[in-house]
Parts: C-alpha cells; structure tokens; sequence
C-alpha cells in the first residue's frame, strides 16, 4: 500500500486514527468514504497479504515442521510478524508473581493487526449482552440498546462478507434477510457432534465467520451499505470485485492473499485508500495524545520506528484504536496540567475493567471416525459449526452457580499434517513403535476432536492495567503493569464447560483425553489468554462511573474517541471483533454527522 | 510463556558480564585440543544460534540447516535413523523415516534456539547415548548394528511411560519425545502425508460435505 513518511505528513488532519485492526480499518473506511481526511497511524511495518501470505506451503517447507516458537506462537506459516505475547524491546510487567493473577497480552506490530490471523469467527451480541446488570444484577449496562446496533452489524456483514443462518435462537440475533452468506456444508465430525448434542439439549448450529463462500454481491451491496454517496458505491463496488470466493483450501490463519476472508489490509484499507482521502503512516508508535489550551485533542506524538525520531500528527478529531490495552496506555501516558492523570481520566477509570473471554478446553478420541475413506475436509478453514449458549432459563433461574453463558467451537478432521502429527498417542496406541504404530496413526488420523469453550467474563476491580512507575520500553515509552483475578462467576463456568465436553465425547461413543477436572480454577486459561481483551475506557452515561458515552466520545475530551474493543462495558461470549467493528462504524457515522455540524 | 522481562541491564553490569565471558572462552579453548572444538554436537547443552526472528520470508520453502547449523554428530545422527525407522519402518504404504529426511528434522529440531528445542536437547541427546550403552550392554554393539528383535527387545521396556520399570523411566520418557518428533517429522513430508490418505491443501470449486458412504458408515445415513 502505497504509504506516506513522518516528513510528508500534511500540517493537519480531520481525523488521526491511531491503529489499523477492525477498528481503526472500519473508521478510516467510513470517515475517508465520506470524505473526511484521514491520516493513519500503525505501529508495526506495512504488510501486504497479497504477496505475504503461505497459502499452500506444507509444515515441511518450515523450519521446526511448522511448530510454535516465541518468534511464531501460532505456527511458522501464522500470519502474524513481529509480534506475540512478547515484543523484543517492548516489555510489560505484572504486578504480581502469582502466576493466577498473570495477564499475558498478545500484539501484533504490522499493518491491520490481528485482523490478519484471527479465527474470524463473526458473532453478534444478543439483547441481553447490552444490559447484562438489569438482567443480572452483576457488572455494568451499555448506554446503548441491541436496536442501536443492530443495523450497523448488518452493514458490517454485508461489507466484510460473513457466513451462516438465521436460527431464531434466544439472545443469538438474526441478521436481516440477505445479508448473509450460505454456510459452508457440516464435516463428519461436525455432523456427529451436531447430532450427539442434540441428544444432551444443546443446539449445534452454523458458525458464523468472516469467509466468502460466495464472492460478494458487488452489483447490489455497495448501495445498501452507502445510500446516497455514490462515490463510496463506486470505490465499495471496485474493492468487492477484487475479493474471490473461498476455494476451500488453507488454514485462515495464515491469512488469505485471495482476500476470501476478512483481513483489515483486504477489506477495509484497500477502498479507504482509493478514495484518495487516505494517508497511512507505518512503523509509527504513538507515544501520547497532544491537548491545546482550549482542553481539546490537538493530535498525537508518535515515534518512528525507523528513525528513532519523534514526530507530531496534527488532527482536528483523534480516535484511537490501538487495541484495549495499547489505546489506555497511550491515555495514561498522555498527561497535562488538565489531565495530571492522563488524558480523559477525570474518573480515574481509565484501565480499569479490563476483560477478556473464559477459556477451557477437552479433547477426546471417536472411534465412529476412525479409518474413514480419503476425504478433503479442509472446508472453509476454521469452524462450519457451533454452539450458542443454550441454557439462558437455567442459569436466570440460579441453578448453575455462575452468572454468564459460553459458546463452543469444536475442532476435528482430517487436517494438514503438522508438526504435532501422532503425537501423545499413547493413551490410545499403549505405547506402539513400528509398523503397529503406523496402522495406529492411520486409524486414530481424523478421529481425534477437540472442545474449546469461549465465556462471558464479569468485569471486576481486581483486573486492570495501569503505568508502571519504572519501567520503560525501547522507545522510552512507559509500559503497562497488568493486575488480574478471575471471580468464581468464571471459574465455575471453566468447571462447566469441561462436564459439557466430556459429556459430548460420551455421547459420541469417544473417549475423554485425560482427566475431567471439576475444578474450575485449574481448567481456565491465563488472562488475555483468547485475545479478547477489552475495556479500559468503559462506555457509560454518567461521567463519573465511565471513560466514555455511548459514542465512544470521551466524556472529557470532546473531540477524543476510541473505536477499537476498550469502551466494551461487558464481554459477551461472542467473540468481540464483530461489535468492535459494527460500534466503530456506528462512531464514525456520528463522527461525520458532527464535524458537518462543527460540533467537533 | 512468562510475561515478566528480566530487569534492564546497566551498560556497566553488561560490560562485566562479556568481559567475563570472553575470559572464559579464551581458558576453555586454551584447555582443549583443537581437533575436539570442532566436533558437532560434542556439548549437549551450548546452542548459541539465532532463530528466524519474528518476521521471517514465509514465502520460501525451507530445509534443516537452512537458519542454524545442525549439531548432531556422525555417530548421533546413525542412531536417530536407527532409532526412527524402528518407530516408523517401511512397509507396504510408505518408506522407513530416515529415508524421508527425518533424521534432519530431529537434529534441525535439537540444534534449535528456541526455549522448548533447548529443552528438548539433552533429553534427546542422553536418550541416544542411553540407546547406545543399553545396546552394547546387552548385545555388544551399537543400537544401529542390532538386529530387528534385539532393538525390539529394547524398545519394548521403554515404549511406554507409565509402563516401563523405574530403572527405564528416563530412556522411557525420551522415547515417548522420539517418537513424537519422529511422527511429526514423517507425516509432514509428502510421503507421511500421503500415508494418512490427506488430499486436501487444493483449491476446489466447491465443498460439498461428506458422501452418502461416509455418513452411511458413521450412522448419519
């Protein structure tokens, strides 16, 4: 992508988006097609999926077959560069030892972020997620209604291209007719579980996930999404004709360099840079939010990557959207006479209730799956189906012993053979060598499953991160202390979850990989684990209990946003990266309505 | 996978530090015949390499070797490929594991600069020793001279941890690691893969789900 300097940068901007990710990439798509310009700022090194992206090397053509390292956690061919869960030169601390009250937090420092691996897996908050504490009693209320957002969910859909059906289902919303892709066909295993589940009462229905299983309507969408802007209809029509449609073939992970999944560098920044409105500053870590003396936003500091040089980007609208944790510390970082505590934080709530999603996981082996023909179950490269919690009335009723649902996504099938390949076999081989142990890979090949539960958190005045005093990054940036506790509304749901999978594996005539552990606490994945983590800036009506409005406006700072996951006041069970989406397209609308009416 | 970073080295504490080490390297070297600081693979501990870093080209296809030496020794790396094709022998289907590249990977994956391969090293590498005595102390000859049921008589007392007697429970838990490695080093390649009937990584027209037969056989039909 064509890309500006830190010595071309324009005297002023609009609007500086700070981030390019789901968030910052949907602001800039909707602020630059509605022309407003935008400069861009993305800490890591441009990237280009187009000509970057492994799509059909073997785990043979990588160094270690493919396996994780700290350079590459998820895999050799994973999209992700220059980034983990540590960053050379870019620490963060914890403040305690406890290995409980550990968050580890993953950062990917390239163009688009963690859009470019991410499971794409598309889901909607019901209406209950929106006012978990009037339904509970427990954590906090969004300003905003399930009806606010739902036509922004549907334009997101219809932009990014997601797949699966509308179910009916409780608290798992529909989306309008026609916006939808056909889900892709179940796999056997996927089928089995779907019928086997059925049986203990939980729906197995089509995922949803951000993959083209057709090429998108370019004739009739781009007026649906922009009545009225021709302009951006002309630029959205072009950028549709340049995606094809899933061939059924490579792990999404990889990323897509057909751009058949949802990649912020395939599907938001291309057209935002073709409305010309758009300049992109890469390898540039903002550093702090500038304020003139009026007490409004003025810009940001940044620093070159390249250079070492510091630099200032001067807009008349600042939104961040770093992700959660990098957005708060910018804030907290950003101190002025107004601000001793950091811009925007007159509440002092600025990283407090920080979230992230409950994880726990079972495998199991099926016997019914063993030694089936050759078949290619590739599929569309991450989940066909999945399961929305199911048990609303139980848990309203009290009789779970924890607060908030989950939902599963199951794992299975004949996938490309990695570096993990036959590997642990024993509990089910009694130890084989030889020839028995080559008929045994064959047979256990395909039958093997896999259980991950993905829960609801509450948020808690336990877990949060804050700047810690002494310590500095590469840059001479301060970086973020992290504290974290699980309440037992989470530990709990861990305990469930792993009863639920081995009940699962039961009825599917398998057998359980390991002990099923009831303690929940032992089950449940390290804060920040899943890479969900929002809040930090929590959206809210009254100015003293939130960062935030419902505009993701700070209360403070008139012309200050933040589009990305940190103004979440709760985390659904699913999964964030489609409401961040729909909220910050939803934020720029109201952002374009105001600059019009020089509110900003 | 601990998030805490160690604390900031001073520049004086580092100067300290390099100058100590130069002079230990210097002593050891100066102890050592020349002839033995060349020996690959003669320390099981020291792997001083580089990794691929964290933006590596994921383009090109790569080979053991290809970002760090490879350490094994002559003498290892014989008893890697005996040892492999014990797990994975050829038969009707697919080739012997050694004779697929596998004995490369275990030493790409021995000689790797990375937390979990350092790990690995000196289990794989005392395992392969631990092979050798136990062979000359039963048969008196290397593990790779041995005949098929001499080396079965071996691995038959290790094959399985929670199995094998106390005296075997270190040799037990290395050839658990072993045949992981071999496995995952075998199934990768196109032979490996071609064993286990995979046929997909193509790009299809359409993806139409299991046939009747499959369904049929798993009692969906």
């Amino acid at each position: 992508m064509p890309l500006v300097t830190a010595d071309t940068l324009k005297p002023s901007y609009d609007a500086i988006v700070v981030g390019s990710g789901a968030g910052g990439g949907q602001t800039a798509y909707t602020l630059t097609l509605e022309g407003m310009k935008v400069l861009m700022l993305e800490a890591g090194r441009n990237y280009v999926p187009e000509q970057e992206t492994a799509m059909f090397q073997t785990n043979r053509e990588a160094p270690l077959r493919g396996a994780s390292t700290p350079d590459k956690y998820f895999g050799f061919h994973d999209a992700t560069v220059d980034g983990g869960w540590q960053v050379p030169g870019e620490p963060y601390t914890q403040a305690s030892n406890d290995p409980k009250q550990e968050f580890t937090w993953w950062r990917a420092r390239m163009l688009g972020g963690r859009t470019n691996h991410w499971g794409r897996l598309s889901f909607r908050n019901g209406p209950y997620d929106f006012k978990p504490k009037s339904r509970d009693g427990l954590g906090f209320d969004w300003p905003i209604r399930y009806e606010d957002l739902a036509p922004y969910y549907d334009k997101v859909e219809m932009l990014i291209g997601v797949y699966g059906n509308n179910d009916g289902l409780e608290n798992t919303p529909d989306s309008s007719p026609g916006v939808l892709l056909p889900p892709p066909k179940p796999r056997v295993f996927e089928l089995l579980m779907q019928d086997r589940a059925k049986r203990l009462g939980i729906p197995v229905v089509a995922a949803r996930r951000a993959v083209l299983t057709q090429r998108l309507d370019y004739e009739h969408l781009p007026a649906k999404l922009h009545p009225g802007n021709l302009f951006a209809q002309r630029i959205v029509k072009e950028a549709m004709q340049g995606r094809a449609a899933c061939f059924w073939a490579t792990p999404c992970g990889r990323g897509c360099s057909i751009r058949a999944n949802y990649q912020s560098t395939t599907v938001h920044l291309p057209p935002a840079m073709a409305s010309g409105n758009l300049d992109l500053l890469t390898d540039a870590m903002v550093r702090e939010v500038t304020m003139n003396k009026h007490g409004r936003a003025s810009g940001v500091t940044f620093i070159d990557r390249k250079t070492g040089r510091e630099g200032h980007a001067a807009g008349r609208i600042v939104i961040l959207s770093a992700s959660a944790c990098e957005s708060v510390r910018i804030l907290l970082n950003s101190r002025t006479a107004q601000f001793p505590n950091g811009v925007a934080n007159s509440s002092g709530l600025v990283g407090k209730y920080l979230m992230d999603t409950v994880g726990a996981k079972l495998s199991g082996q099926i016997p019914l799956l063993e030694n089936l023909p050759p078949l290619n179950e590739d599929g569309a490269g991450g989940n066909h189906v999945y399961a929305p919690w199911w048990l609303y009335k139980e848990q309203l009723a009290g009789k779970l012993g924890f607060a908030r649902g989950y939902h599963i996504e199951y794992g299975g099938g004949r996938g490309l053979p990695s570096a993990g390949t036959g590997s642990g076999m024993e509990w089910l081989t009694g130890g084989s060598y030889g020839r028995k142990f080559k008929e045994d890979v064959r047979r256990y090949y395909g039958s093997l499953v896999s259980f991950s539960g993905r829960g609801e958190m509450i948020p808690n005045e336990k877990s949060f991160c804050e700047i810690d005093p002494d310590k500095k990054d590469k840059w001479g940036i301060p970086v973020l202390r992290f504290h974290w506790q699980w309440s037992e509304h989470e530990t709990r749901q861990a305990a469930h979850m792993v009863k639920t999978f081995a009940e699962v594996i039961r009825e599917m005539g398998g057998r359980v990989n390991g002990p099923v552990e009831t303690d929940g606490s032992k089950v449940i994945m390290p804060g920040g684990f899943i890479i969900h983590e929002v809040g930090g800036t929590i959206m809210g009506e009254d100015p003293s209990s939130s960062v935030t409005n419902q505009w993701c406006q700070t209360h403070d700072v008139k012309n200050l946003f933040l589009t990305d996951g940190a103004p979440f006041p709760s985390n659904a069970d699913k999964n964030p990266t489609q409401t961040i989406m729909a909220l910050a397209w939803r934020t720029s609308d109201h952002i374009v309505s105001e600059a019009k009416k020089q509110n900003l | 996978m601990s998030a805490n970073d160690s604390p900031p080295e001073t520049g004086f504490s580092r100067r300290i530090e390099r100058r100590a080490a130069i002079k230990w390297m210097m002593t050891a070297a100066a102890s050592l015949p020349l002839a033995q600081l060349r020996i690959r693979g003669a320390s099981p501990t020291a792997i001083d390499a580089k990794g691929y870093g964290t933006d590596p080209d994921l383009i090109r296809s790569y080979n053991p070797g290809d970002f760090w030496p490879l350490t094994l020794t002559d003498a290892q790396r014989r008893t890697t490929a005996a040892l492999c094709d014990t797990i994975i022998p050829a038969d009707g289907k697919s080739p012997a594991a050694s004779a697929v590249g596998v004995v490369d990977f275990i030493d790409e994956w021995i000689s790797a600069p990375y937390p979990q391969q350092r790990e690995h090293r000196p289990i794989i590498l005392d395992g392969l020793g631990w092979m050798d005595r136990e062979a000359a102390s039963r048969f008196k000859k290397g593990f790779a001279d041995l005949a098929d049921n001499q080396r079965n008589a071996i691995c038959d007392d290790i094959c399985l941890e929670s199995a094998a007697k106390p005296a075997f429970a270190k040799a037990a838990a290395f050839f658990a690691l072993f045949r992981n490695l071999t496995a995952g080093g075998f199934y990768t390649t196109p032979e490996g893969t071609k064993d286990l009937n995979y046929i997909g990584n193509v790009p299809l027209a359409t993806f139409d789900g299991p046939p009747p037969e499959v369904l049929r056989q798993v009692g969906l039909a």
